[in-house]
């Protein structure tokens, strides 16, 4: 081969590739898992799927938090005291080798029972011996191996998320009712005139009303709940209608069976309650490994190393008070708001803010909560606690504890109201005129137009088009929280759009040499140069010089925090960084460079502009046909006049704006009767997202980090936002087609029922008809209009 | 003619066993992985066994 790659996880080698048993790995920790396996004759790993694994995290300490019994305790879930089982958040698992892997643990520690994994939830539940093995050694096996599993304060809360399984039960037990009610009917509808019928139908019947009970009032009390919750608001939502002719249904035929009058509607009775709980149903499918609903408990960390006469401490982060020492070891995040004490600091926050390069802080700087440290290990002293930093506050916000008081009204909803009178007069009238015509009838031709006209495919419409849209979106990476948020995308005329991590991209910056040109003698010694710096500019600036670096370095080397790198090299000297450090004039205000001088000779310098993502143009020139378009950024407007460029005329710019800024800009908007949509990536977005009509995250991984939102897009589809938006409103259409589909079978019914000719039968094929075809119908249209996407 | 007492209550009899040994499926959790127990049944205990096998072949030529 000519490019070697991982035997573990698939990655580049480079050109020093760490060797070991004839294979080649990219570090020490692929080969170190490697080696972990073959020891405990588990290399089948390899064999199931080609490097299957991912590169291991350092654990240094890490996790000595577990430990501390009572954080042990409230991970737990089941503790006898002799056996104990925990159920751990994987991201990583991607592949069945991983599956293979972790459900083998006990061949890499004795002490594990059982290990079982969930896939689709990425979880894994460990049952194993306290006298044996404990928490910390377990969760050290699993990183070891490249499964770090993802512990946060919010597993610490010991929430009890109990499956409802309700729905469920209510399915199976109409479907249990329908099935049988409906195999006692046929002999009846096929009025066969047998001695045997007319001595057994009366037990026919009799089992039918039993089996129909439980129907009515456990499977479809929902529907009148709902329905009377809505009287008593004075709504008229779908769910009365409902409730009506459920009503009408089972009264009219008990009435039938127990005067002996005729057969009753039973059959249509369960298969009515049966179709519309299978669309609550389909309508309730979400997406497993995705959370929408996270706040900052999910990403701060359980505990946290407390320095007290110089020993280290472990507590927990509800515990941290003011004027405490913390140790914040590499990659660790901030959990309170503190000053930095020791220690080099480059804080990534874009938690936070979304931006993605880590900000220098030195000695007495004042650090943030949700900051990511990023070059070794420091000490910060706390001068707030986790309730009163400053990033908690924003959920304090009042936006974060209203439900739905934004939703737009539903569409089905809507369409109800006017149904639900047009029935009742349509009723009323025919029971005037039978009145008149033929007294004998009115009871039966008034229970029949509220039966028929039951809006069983008027329910079904909406759940069933909108579950489907769902499924397709989430095949393309377009995850959405729930139906009601593609109604509500339909209906928005307003895009705001935060900047940095949302129209850029997180991990990259578009890098431009201004001044005398390099040659590449003087290239090859600066990447030599910055080859020994992890500032991120260094980094970016080191990755973007396509020359080799040298094998030489530097024989001085000096770097100055905040300031740049005095260098000398093959008796060269270099200064790099900032204008005032390197004594330049300062050419690019408010925007990011870095400035290069080579033997006292300025040569000039390199600007950071930010790397849009592809499409950006096109998507906002589709986007500003039919919606309004603002920018909302934290930054400053140095890259304004770009922007101007790049995007539509008319677009609104907001710079320097704060997370209250943006979610009070958006209200501001909601006051003026628009319908806002919020795009964001960060946390600080977090608030904007919440408070506008959809909130929209933007996600490099949909796995590991997302605010809370209605949607969650990943990055990579940024140039198909036009056409998502677009396939929500074909839906609304699709919906309303199959509205005027079910009015026509409404019709068909209303034409038996005034007339009289309603019999069970007409009933039940009716029915089932109507349903089964409005179901088909959305299901095929949906498909059809997303075969573009 | 009798017989259809008979026939109907071990049909329904037959339809209420299967009902709750559903109900108890759902309960115990079956229905919360559709995915994971696909693959799981995939993996052959003879992989482990033929490594065995190899090791002790190494075994017996250094003997």
């Amino acid at each position: 081969m000519s490019v070697n790659n991982c035997y573990h996880c698939g990655a580049d080698c480079g050109k020093n590739p760490v060797k070991f048993n004839n294979k080649c790995f990219c570090c020490n920790g692929c080969k170190t898992v490697y080696e972990i396996l073959n020891a405990s004759e588990l290399t089948c790993y390899y064999d199931l799927e080609s490097s299957p694994g991912t590169i291991p995290s350092d654990i240094k300490g890490k996790y000595n938090y577990l430990d501390n019994e009572e954080i042990i305790e409230k991970l737990l879930e089941f503790n006898d005291g002799e056996t104990s089982v925990v159920e751990f958040y994987i991201p990583s698992i991607h592949c069945s080798s991983c599956i293979w892997v972790l459900e083998n643990l006990n061949r890499l520690n004795k002490g594990v029972t059982i290990s079982m994994v969930n896939f689709p939830k990425k979880l894994l539940r460990i049952t194993f011996k306290n006298e044996e093995t404990n928490l910390k050694e377990l969760v050290e096996l699993i990183t070891s191996i490249g499964y770090e599993p993802y512990i946060s304060l919010e597993d610490a809360d010991a929430k009890t998320n109990k499956i409802d399984k309700t729905l469920i039960y209510q399915v199976s037990i109409a479907a249990f009712a329908f099935g049988n009610i409906m195999l006692l009917s046929f002999p009846e509808y096929f009025e066969v005139d047998e001695f045997w019928l007319e001595k057994y139908k009366h037990l026919f019947r009799l089992l039918m009303f039993v089996m129909v009970i439980p129907v009515v009032f456990y499977s479809a009390k929902d529907y009148f709940i709902s329905a009377y919750k809505g009287l008593k608001h004075g709504m008229l939502n779908i769910d009365v209608p409902i409730a009506l002719g459920i009503s009408v249904l089972f009264i009219r035929s008990s009435i039938e069976i127990f005067l002996n009058i005729g057969s009753g509607f039973f059959d249509s009775l369960s298969g009515l309650v049966f179709f519309l709980l299978l669309g609550k149903f389909f309508q309730q499918k979400t997406y497993n490994f995705l959370s929408f609903e996270r706040d900052y408990k999910s990403y701060f960390p359980i505990a946290v190393s407390l320095i007290l006469d110089d020993k280290e401490i472990n507590i927990q982060v509800k515990d941290i008070k003011k004027g405490d020492r913390l140790l914040i070891r590499n990659e660790e995040l901030i959990p309170v708001d503190g000053i930095l004490i020791n220690g080099n600091a480059a804080i990534d926050y874009s938690f936070v803010t979304g931006e993605s390069i880590p900000v220098i802080k030195k000695s007495g700087d004042k650090l943030f909560a949700g900051g990511k440290q990023t070059a070794g290990a420091i000490e910060m002293e706390v001068i707030s606690t986790i309730e009163q930093s400053y990033l908690t506050q924003l959920w304090s916000n009042d936006v974060f504890n209203k439900s739905n008081e934004k939703t737009i009204k539903n569409i089905t909803d809507n369409i109800s109201r006017f149904f639900t009178i047009a029935i009742l007069l349509i009723a009323f009238l025919g029971g005037i005129f039978w009145y008149f015509y033929n007294v004998d009838m009115l009871f039966n031709v008034v229970t029949a137009v509220l039966i028929i006209a039951c809006p069983c495919a008027l329910a079904l419409s909406a759940p069933f088009a909108f579950g489907n849209i769902l499924r397709i979106f989430g095949y393309k990476n377009f995850y959405l929280k729930n139906s009601e948020t593609i109604e509500n995308i339909s209906k928005i005329d307003t895009i705001i759009f935060d900047k940095t991590g949302t129209i850029t991209s997180s991990d990259k910056s578009q890098l431009s040499y201004f001044g005398t040109a390099l040659n590449n003698t003087e290239k090859s010694d600066l990447k030599s140069i910055l080859r020994a710096s992890n500032h991120p500019l260094s980094r970016s600036l080191y990755e973007y010089l396509e020359v080799d670096s040298l094998i030489e370095k530097p024989t001085v080397f000096n770097e100055v925090l905040g300031k740049g790198i005095e260098a000398t090299i093959n008796n060269n000297t270099y200064k790099i960084g900032a204008s005032s450090f390197v004594e330049a004039k300062s050419v690019a205000i408010n925007e990011t460079s870095i400035y290069i001088k080579i033997n006292d000779e300025f040569k000039g310098y390199f600007l950071f502009k930010n790397s849009y993502r592809e499409g950006t143009k096109e998507v906002f020139e589709k986007l500003h046909v039919n919606y309004n378009l603002v920018i909302l950024s934290g930054d400053n407007d140095g890259e304004k006049e770009y922007l101007e460029e790049l995007l539509p005329k008319n677009t609104l710019f907001k710079f320097n704006q704060k997370p209250e800024d943006k979610l009070e800009f958006i209200k501001k908007m909601q006051e003026k009767n628009k319908k806002v949509m919020m795009i964001g990536d960060g946390l600080n977005d977090a608030g904007a997202l919440a408070q506008s009509n959809v909130g929209i995250a933007i996600s490099e991984d949909v796995n590991v980090f997302s605010p809370a939102c209605d949607a969650i897009l990943d990055a990579k589809l940024f140039n198909k936002l036009p056409k998502f938006l677009a396939l929500s409103k074909k839906t609304i259409a699709i919906i309303k087609a199959s509205f005027i589909l079910s009015f026509c079978y409404n019709i068909i019914g209303l034409y038996f029922a005034l007339t009289g000719m309603l019999t069970p039968v007409v009933a039940a094929i009716l029915m089932p008809l109507s349903s089964i075809s409005i179901v088909v119908f959305v299901t095929i249209l949906t498909n059809w209009v997303s075969k573009k996407l | 003619m009798e017989v259809v007492y008979i026939t109907i209550g071990v049909s329904i009899i037959v339809a209420v066993f299967f009902f709750i040994v559903f109900i108890k499926s759902v309960k115990s959790g079956q229905y919360e992985d559709t995915y994971t127990p696909s693959v799981r049944m995939l993996f052959d205990d003879e992989l482990v066994k033929k490594q065995k096998d190899k090791v002790e072949q190494k075994e017996n030529q250094q003997e």
